[in-house]
């Protein structure tokens, strides 16, 4: 049995333990959709009324009940109806859902484009002012909160240039790839600024390691120029733990970006979750919760399939 | 005639200010076209930053040519001072005309790129050669350093080669571009002692082939005399001697080549042997420790959808004693089962089957405070956030012991008794050398009065003439407190200073075992036979070592494996081996 159809056999199991998790959790919340819904008037209610609609919304039966339809439905492909857009879950995560992806593989491009180098170049002028230079810059590029990126970078575009940025109605990359790459670059950059501060930080500190190893010497007596010694032999004998915070970052950006969505007046996942249990949105959270475990698995996975690209001596399916 | 190397007044210095930290203090030597010259010191004599600066490589570990030259030939007959040379120049000479081949091979190739990758990028950066013209010479490569079935192998990646194989594979990447000079940095420290003979024997054949001049850096002088022209000792950053090899060795100046000459165990055939204690003297001695058909074996582990190929016979069915004030040594090299004999009378192991009493009749050793350890490396064995009385009260605590003046006092007197100062209990263990930490190693394993000590290749880790004054003081202590001592070694040279008697492990069996001075001088099983002319000597001067290329046979039987039962021949009242096919 391959290393591959074993790991996707446990896939169901965790998610399994996510949707008890999260279909208990959101029911602890007070309130519920129907207050949510109809705000004060809810209180207007008769009891017959609010039965009805309690009857309507399925929220009317014990939690044990209700998970064990949930799941039947789940098992059929079918995450159940959003109250809030009257529509399959499934649809509307699958409608949010490209721009997310599309931003988050932005940001690591972004990240990766930035970050590599410039770890690798500050580790090769180690405690030099350039090293010095990018290890400041990475500081605050991993301490300043990404809302305020995002806002400084509107401002200074506006203020300073004149230049908006493309708001309005979200334009798909197929449908228009000028207008939505417009839209979608500095929300990548304000989620790349920090992510690839990160992958600065934890190149650089990798780089480190790797070049004082006997290898790099060896390669050094060869004759290999300095720059194959660093981009042929160290880098990629660094990039296990470039990978692994990558892998975490891409996953974690899976789930959507609530502030930069927010700021930048994107349509994404973060803002979908976040109305869904605002409102009470039971199936849709569930749904939301459920597609984003299951993408962080997918991830996870990847990144082991790139540890063994990358590393012969990683061998997969030994020791779990 | 010019040489091919002239070092002149060198010196070396590292970090921010060279002049302070001078590693190398005006080395000077000629080097002529296929001579090999060893450069003999311990740690710390600026041997291999001597070598490291001949290429530049110094440049990269912090260090700075303060002054000097280092002038080659070069291969048009223009001389160049590499001291003065920029850093593109040196990276054409570099791998071209200056090869270089280190210590530890295992981390010495890059663990990402198959070996054949590496070997071809010489020839890709020297020669200009690309696709499968590099490939060839790859593989020619390969084939010159006897690594059969080359052309396989150049696309292994090195986790998948054993150490000897990656040696060669560095020499053959060294030697790639038919450099004239080839520094071999203690090419074979790391190795086990017949392979390290392989080596040496290819080095010695490769040598007369192409006729490369070597640079070949040693702490072991016994290695030295079987393939050096010249010899050079380095103290301190000083050359305090050189000159040709037998007048080094036999007619030697200096005070400290004489004394690395005498103090340094050398390998002397069993002659060496000690002779303080002989067996069957006091007849009616129970022994300290009795090891019956002791059998480690470590399962394989399979997985749920896999079974388990089977068992690592780490050590099988190994019985001996070993009487008060007796030592017995356990050779082998790695993998033998050695340090898991070992580490299964210490309690760190369960043995599957057979077992151990000691002369207080417990059998769980890890709970018997009669028998103590001491561990191979002293800079790791000592916990540096402790000070040197609470290391010594530890064994005391863990045996459920209060610590009193009683204690401290005998802290005190066995501080004293293995050579350090007794004001060091209020100090720390980076405060100490090595030597001096592993005095401190064997204070700490004598707290508790143990009448048993296993001591796990107690001195390999430190320098040679320091390994000497240690082995001194074990056999004081032993004759003092009337310790029976487990010394496990890969070492025959510090083996024979030490043991009344040796135990020689081959694939987790004992193969031959007895008097010490009958075994080292008439082994008797192939095994030993080979392991001991392995072992470098002075005596054997240029002396070609036969290459052999077979490989330790694998440990991993199949679940239910049985081995037959032993034939023991007997050579003597004390001395027997395991009968052969």
């Amino acid at each position: 049995m391959s290393y591959l159809t074993r790991r996707l056999s446990t896939f169901p199991l965790v998610m399994l333990g996510v949707s008890v998790l999260v279909f208990v959790a959101i029911r602890m919340v007070p309130g519920d959709a129907i207050t949510a819904m109809l705000g004060t008037e809810a209180g207007l209610l008769t009891p017959a009324q609010r039965e009805a609609l309690a009857n309507y919304f399925g929220i009317d039966q014990p939690i044990a009940v209700q998970y064990w339809h949930w799941l039947l439905g789940v098992f059929r492909g079918d995450l159940g109806i959003s109250v809030t857009y009257g529509k399959p879950v499934l649809g509307v995560i699958l409608e949010r859902f490209p721009l997310t992806l599309q931003l988050a593989l932005m940001s690591m491009c972004v990240a990766l484009l930035v970050g590599l180098p410039a770890g690798v170049f500050a580790a090769t002028r180690n405690e030099r002012m350039s090293d010095l230079g990018v290890r400041i810059f990475a500081m605050i590029g991993q301490s300043t909160p990404n809302f305020v990126v995002g806002l400084l970078i509107i401002y200074t575009l506006s203020a300073g240039f004149g230049i908006l940025p493309t708001m309005g109605e979200f334009t798909p990359l197929l449908a228009h790839p000028l207008r939505n790459l417009g839209q979608m670059i500095l929300p990548a950059l304000t989620l790349g600024f920090a992510f690839a501060a990160s992958v600065t930080r934890i190149s650089r500190s990798a780089m480190l390691d790797v070049l004082s190893d006997d290898y790099v010497r060896t390669a050094r007596s060869k004759g290999v120029p300095k720059r194959s010694v660093i981009w042929r032999h160290a880098l990629p004998n660094a990039l296990i733990p470039v990978v692994t915070l990558s892998g975490v970052e891409f996953g974690y950006l899976l789930g959507g970006a609530v502030l930069v969505e927010q700021i930048y007046a994107l349509p994404g996942l973060g803002r979908l979750v976040l109305d869904a249990i605002l409102q009470r949105d039971y199936a849709l959270v569930q749904g939301c919760v459920l597609f984003i475990a299951f993408n962080f698995m997918v991830v996870n996975l990847i990144v082991d399939l790139v540890y063994v690209a990358l590393d012969p001596r990683i061998r997969l399916g030994e020791g779990g | 005639m010019t040489p091919l190397l002239s070092v002149s007044n060198l010196r070396v210095g590292f970090g921010r200010n060279p002049l302070e930290n001078e590693v190398v203090r005006g080395v000077s030597f000629d080097l002529q076209a296929g001579e090999t010259l060893a450069v003999v010191g311990e740690s710390g004599s600026g041997k291999s930053v001597t070598a490291l600066s001949i290429n530049r490589l110094v440049d990269f570990g912090g260090g700075k040519i303060i002054s000097g030259a280092v002038n080659l030939t070069r291969t048009d007959n223009s001389v160049l001072d590499l001291a003065e040379a920029a850093e593109p120049v040196l990276e054409k000479i570099r791998g071209s005309e200056i090869g270089m081949i280190f210590q530890e091979p295992m981390t010495s190739l890059n663990p990402v790129l198959t070996i054949g990758r590496q070997i071809e990028e010489s020839f890709r950066l020297h020669r200009g050669l690309t696709g499968r013209q590099a490939t060839a010479a790859a593989k020619d490569a390969l084939d010159r350093v006897r690594i059969p079935d080359a052309a396989r192998r150049l696309k292994y990646t090195p986790n998948q080669l054993s150490g000897g194989m990656l040696q060669r594979v560095m020499i053959a990447t060294a030697l790639a571009c038919n450099p004239r000079l080839l520094i071999a940095d203690e090419p074979t420290t790391a190795l086990d002692v017949t392979v390290q003979a392989q080596i040496m024997a290819l080095l010695g054949e490769l040598k007369r082939e192409t006729g490369t001049a070597m640079i070949f850096i040693t702490h072991d002088i016994g290695l030295v005399a079987g393939i050096a022209d010249k010899v050079m000792v380095m103290q301190a950053g000083e050359a305090v001697e050189q000159g040709t090899l037998g007048d080094v060795l036999d007619r030697p100046q200096h005070p400290y080549t004489r004394h690395l000459l005498s103090a340094v165990p050398h390998f002397e055939s069993g002659r060496a042997a000690r002779s303080d204690y002989v067996r069957g003297q006091i007849k009616e001695a129970k022994p300290a420790l009795k090891v019956d058909g002791l059998t480690v074996r470590f399962k394989v582990a399979g997985s749920v959808f896999r079974r388990s190929p089977g068992a690592v016979h780490a050590v099988e069915n190994v019985d001996f004693d070993l009487m008060p004030r007796e030592t017995l040594a356990i050779v082998g090299e790695s993998g033998s089962g050695k340090s898991t004999t070992a580490r299964a009378i210490l309690g760190l192991v369960r043995p599957t089957r057979g077992g151990f009493s000691t002369h207080s009749g417990r059998i769980a050793a890890a709970t018997d405070p009669s028998v103590q350890m001491v561990f191979q490396n002293p800079y790791a064995s000592l916990n540096p956030r402790l000070r040197i009385d609470s290391i010594l009260a530890e064994p005391v605590i863990a045996a459920g012991g209060r610590v009193n003046a009683e204690t401290r006092a005998r802290m005190a007197a066995l501080l004293k008794r293995v050579g350090l100062p007794e004001n060091c209990l209020e100090r720390y263990p980076h405060q100490f050398s090595g030597g001096q930490r592993q005095r401190l190693c064997i204070a700490r394993a004598l707290m508790l009065n143990p009448s048993i000590v296993v001591l796990d290749e107690a001195v390999s880790a430190l320098d040679v003439s320091v390994q000497a004054k240690v082995l001194e003081l074990l056999a004081d202590l032993q004759r003092e407190y009337g310790l029976a001592y487990l010394f496990v070694s890969h070492d025959m040279a510090v083996v024979e200073r030490i043991a009344h008697r040796i135990a020689v492990l081959y694939a987790g069996e004992i193969v031959e075992i007895g008097d010490a001075a009958s075994v080292l001088s008439n082994p008797q099983h192939s095994y030993t036979k080979r392991l001991i002319s392995a072992v470098p000597s002075i005596d054997r001067r240029n002396q070609h070592f036969e290459l052999d290329t077979r490989q330790v046979p694998s440990l991993v039987r199949p679940p239910g494996f049985e081995p037959p039962a032993t034939q023991w021949r007997s050579f003597g009242p004390d001395h027997r081996a395991r009968a052969e096919a």
